[in-house]
């Protein structure tokens, strides 16, 4: 492209390889890409509806497959990869997720918190009273 | 990849670093810079991810996900919309080999796919409304029809968004700013993909579980 090394755009594939490098074309990327998402959904259908797993594990399983299914389009589909023109980009995602985990888990934490502390009942507290 | 950047570098050391090379062309600018909107977009999706997680027990004798969620329709909406996703990828690949007709062909089987989607969406949605599950009915409907309608509302914006850049296409042709733009909506449209992962994961799978 230039005479420099820029840092890639954020959806651009890495720049075409010289043929003795035999890197997989853009088409083969995007159809491992597919594989394996189309794996990890139905994987996810699967623990979602089967009685075989131990029920109260499945909602962590299921966010595992859906970390892992997000980790392969952003590498298969986006093209974020771990090369040094790609740091921005990277920087740019991991402040993201750390803004998304603060406001769902802190969500969470705090209304589980506020539920556990709540009042109970009038007719609970009545009986309290008449103990 | 990172090999042949690490033999790259052996004969490129020459060359200025990219902090000394001046400004970045436009396409890595235009392109970082929808990310970070991107990236904004998916903030306000938590946001709402939070609320429906706190809320979704908060059914007020209203219908639960799980009598309501349909999880066969869920996975035809899931296939549609992870293959217009693939779709849209071999469209980067045409506009990138400048292939008119791939270019056409593959952003009409995308477009095709996520209005499938859509419709689903909007059945599914007609339908929980005749049975009396409104958006009003308790805190868990509301929660759920704001981060669905959200999503869904995205996808009809990009269903807006490729058609306009098809007719750029047939007027304007492959131009740099045409380019930009397609690469924008490419991102766009996987980053929505994103999101419907755990969409499907957190609201139908999680949230339909009694």
């Amino acid at each position: 492209m230039t005479e420099t090394q820029y840092d890639r755009a954020p959806g651009d594939s890495p720049a075409s390889p010289a043929p003795e490098e035999r890197a997989p074309s853009d088409v083969v990327v995007y159809t491992i890409g597919l594989a394996l998402a189309v794996l990890l959904t139905v994987t996810s259908f699967w623990v979602a509806n089967t009685s075989l797993l131990w029920g109260p594990g499945i909602p962590l399983g299921l966010a595992v497959l859906a970390i892992a299914q997000m980790g392969v389009h952003l590498v298969f589909f986006l093209h974020i990869t771990t090369g040094p023109d790609n740091t921005n980009n990277v920087l740019a995602l991991a402040f993201g997720v750390l803004i998304v985990t603060l406001v769902v888990v802190g969500s969470l934490w705090i209304m589980a918190n506020l539920n556990d502390n709540m009042m109970p009942p009038p007719e609970l507290m009545n009986l309290h009273m008449q103990r | 990849m990172n090999i042949a950047v690490a033999l790259d570098d052996v004969h490129t050391d020459a060359l200025p670093d990219a902090s000394e090379a001046g400004p970045a062309p436009k396409r890595v600018v235009v392109a970082y810079g929808f990310w970070i909107f991107l990236l904004s977009d998916i903030v306000m999706f938590s946001a709402l991810f939070a609320a429906y997680a706190v809320l979704v027990r908060a059914t007020a004798g209203a219908p639960t996900g799980a009598e309501l969620f349909n999880q066969v329709s869920v996975a035809i909406e899931t296939a549609c919309l992870l293959v217009s996703s693939y779709t849209c990828g071999l469209m980067s690949v045409a506009i990138g080999s400048r292939r008119r007709f791939g270019t056409y062909f593959f952003a009409l089987v995308t477009f095709v796919l996520g209005a499938a989607f859509l419709a689903l969406e909007l059945r599914e949605f007609a339908g929980m409304i005749a049975a009396g599950a409104t958006p009003q009915r308790s805190a868990f409907l509301s929660a759920f029809f704001t981060l669905v309608g959200c999503h869904g509302l995205h996808v009809a914006v990009g269903l807006i968004w490729l058609a306009v850049m098809m007719a750029q296409v047939a007027t304007k042709g492959f131009r740099a700013t045409v380019e930009r733009r397609l690469l924008c909506f490419a991102l766009f449209w996987h980053a929505l993909d994103i999101i419907w992962i755990w969409l499907f994961t957190v609201v139908y799978l999680m949230g339909g579980r009694p």
